[in-house]
């Protein structure tokens, strides 16, 4: 599987797309060409980061989380406390500034979590674009909220009920409904997934986080980190922040997929871990799928990890061992919730407790004066209907 | 040499237009599948589009997409279509065109699958999620079987685009007459004849539309400016309603020939 001309990671990537959408790629990468390189786009969206989402954010040394776990001092990247609390308006923002470039006034976008989605319907809002969004209806009833503030934005909120009703097939529609609106709309894609330029594309809006913590941590502590985890459905939040570091080989990068109720009740969501590859959404990437090359459903207890498949950079990282991949389930990832905000104050998203979880177990192995980033990709207030379902509560 | 290709020149030689019925594998259990194809070939169609069921399939519009649910809900996979297919081969006498997304075909296996799709009859394949640019994958296998690859045009192509996939295709030139996804529509924009001619005057390769073309009057108005018509949801929802005089009336409007005089 290497054969492809564009957007390859290894064996990876690619654009495996019907016909209607090739013009409509090879234009945006076009136009993404341009604005890279063009101060002017570049202010503007800096300008935006800066006085709109309220970057640069911390990157906050977790005194209580490092003594309570007893290892490594552990940092988290606080793209928690973004405007829509999460990561995902950085990307939303830079591609609705993009489209805008592009001269498309509609936007379409899928959302799993509904953090995406969000950001879109905020981005959109504050540039004055139309905006669609679809969302798995299991999404929509696990994620009430978030599809109530998308609405008050102005957005239309789609129930997808194809399939597992989850991201796969809220990514099936907007594609749909992009091959059929392919002149005035542009696709705003969540993750750092489906087919070129969007893998590169959302990697480079994302960076501004691993390029953050870069200049962050040789502030405070004169070096660089010793290990860096992040969460992975798509793979956004955690390719943005190890894109800046893949060069220095002596920081370890550690993903962390969804083991959902355990890898061995197969209802999980460890694409990489399943060791299977396969053509999905555009990519050619780890996949999770049975012997007929048919897409299985995902399992997370995390709307936003709850994905088949991993982007593409994600799957190459792995093939040349520079980067970790692990896993951990849904009761592990509420523990590492539980654990944040009891020690730290900080609600996590359930997402970036996959991520809390595991680090809390990596940094015992490492020594006190090891240095650990955690990226804490959102906050947990879109989840606390699941959460105190999961641990027997009666919010709902 | 493309038997495809052949078996749609020879139709349009005579002076009618090709007729190429698609049909969802398994949409109603595979044991349908046979009966369906003689009975279509009997009817006197040009080829067979046999589509095959996909957990994710973007390019389909809604008919086609509810037909693939069905499909695999009864169990249908690529390889029991390409074994149910090759049991009745001997009595297979139109060339099969297997529409199937990508994945399944890597499943399968690239050269397994282009080696027993060749048994089972198929001569040509679509696949709706891999552009000319990954063909790579897929093509020298294919080639080897003597299974043609053909290429969609879409009306957003550019010119340099559509001249590189015209002369690509293999068999026919799928034309996509509209943006978008499968299934019936009602009108279709004047511009498209100048677009056909535009993809035909690249090459001798017979040019067919596709895509939401659902009436007789749609099969004789493009049968005026291309090659022929592929027909797809139109189809799947008539042998749901086994309302076989629609099919026959739209096999009936592509044989221009036996229209003239006046049959």
């Amino acid at each position: 599987m290497t054969t492809g001309v564009k957007g390859r990671f290894g064996r990876f990537g690619g654009q495996f797309v019907p016909e209607t959408l090739m013009t409509a790629l090879q234009e945006l990468d076009e136009a993404y060409d341009k604005v890279k390189n063009d101060e002017a786009f570049q202010e503007e969206l800096h300008y935006y980061l800066k006085n709109y989402v309220g970057r640069e954010t911390p990157l906050y040394f977790a005194e209580r989380l490092t003594k309570e776990c007893g290892g490594a001092k552990i940092y988290l990247k606080r793209e928690d406390l973004n405007h829509t609390g999460a990561h995902k308006i950085n990307n939303a923002l830079g591609q609705a500034l993009l489209a805008k470039r592009m001269g498309k006034k509609k936007i379409v976008a899928e959302t799993g979590a509904g953090q995406h989605g969000v950001a879109t319907a905020t981005a959109c809002a504050l540039l004055n674009l139309e905006c669609i969004v679809y969302m798995g209806a299991e999404d929509v009833k696990r994620q009430a909220l978030n599809v109530f503030r998308m609405e008050l934005l102005g957005t239309k909120v789609v129930a997808v009920e194809k399939g597992s009703a989850t991201l796969k097939d809220a990514v099936n529609e907007a594609l749909r409904h992009w091959v059929t609106n392919i002149d005035d709309t542009h696709y705003i894609l969540g993750s750092a997934m489906g087919p070129h330029p969007f893998p590169t594309i959302v990697r480079d809006f994302q960076r501004v986080i691993g390029d953050e913590t870069r200049a962050q941590i040789l502030e405070t502590e004169n070096r660089l980190p010793d290990a860096i985890v992040a969460c992975i459905g798509g793979g956004s939040n955690s390719i943005g922040m190890f894109y800046p570091f893949v060069e220095d080989k002596d920081v370890a990068l550690h993903g962390v997929e969804a083991a959902g109720k355990g890898i061995e009740t197969g209802k999980h969501a460890a694409a990489i871990y399943s060791g299977q590859t396969g053509v999905l959404h555009g990519a050619f990437m780890y996949l999770l799928q049975d012997e007929d090359g048919f897409v299985q459903e995902a399992h997370s207890i995390s709307a936003g990890l709850d994905y088949p498949g991993v982007g593409p950079e994600h799957c190459h990282l792995h093939d040349i061992g520079r980067a970790t991949y692990g896993n951990v389930t849904d009761e592990e990832a509420l523990e590492g919730l539980k654990l944040l905000c009891r020690t730290e104050g900080i609600l996590p998203a359930l997402e970036s407790a996959h991520a809390v979880y595991y680090a809390s177990k990596l940094v015992k192995t490492m020594a006190p004066d090891d240095i650990l980033v955690i990226c804490l990709s959102g906050r947990g207030d879109k989840d606390v209907h699941t959460i105190s379902e999961a641990l027997g509560g009666d919010l709902a | 040499m493309s038997q495809l290709k052949d078996a749609i020149l020879s139709v349009t030689a005579s002076g009618d237009k090709a007729f190429i019925p698609y049909i969802m594998a398994g949409d109603g259990g595979l044991e349908k599948l046979k009966p369906i194809i003689l009975r279509l070939q009997e009817l006197g169609v040009t080829a067979i589009e046999v589509g095959i069921p996909f957990t994710d399939p973007v390019a389909d519009g809604p008919t086609i997409e509810r037909a693939g649910e069905r499909a695999l809900a009864s169990g249908t996979t690529l390889r029991k279509v390409i074994e149910t297919l090759t049991s009745f081969a001997d009595e297979i006498t139109v060339p099969l065109v297997a529409m199937t997304y990508l994945n399944p075909i890597l499943a399968y296996g690239v050269e397994q699958f282009a080696a027993d799709a060749s048994v089972a009859g198929i001569r040509g394949l679509i696949i709706p999620d891999m552009p000319l640019e990954e063909s790579e994958v897929v093509h020298p296998a294919l080639t080897a079987a003597e299974i043609s690859l053909v290429q969609l045009v879409s009306l957003t192509s550019t010119p340099e685009r559509m001249e590189r996939l015209t002369k690509a295709s293999e068999g026919f030139i799928y034309a996509v007459t509209v943006n978008g996804i499968t299934g019936a529509r009602s009108s279709f924009a004047n511009e498209l004849e100048a677009h056909f001619k535009k993809i035909q005057s690249y090459t001798d390769t017979p040019v067919l539309a596709g895509f939401g073309i659902s009436t007789a009057t749609h099969v004789k108005d493009f049968g005026s400016f291309c090659s022929g018509v592929i027909v797809g949801s139109k189809i799947v929802d008539s042998l749901v309603a086994e309302d076989w005089e629609a099919i026959e009336e739209l096999v009936k409007a592509s044989k221009l020939a036996a229209n003239e005089v006046g049959i």
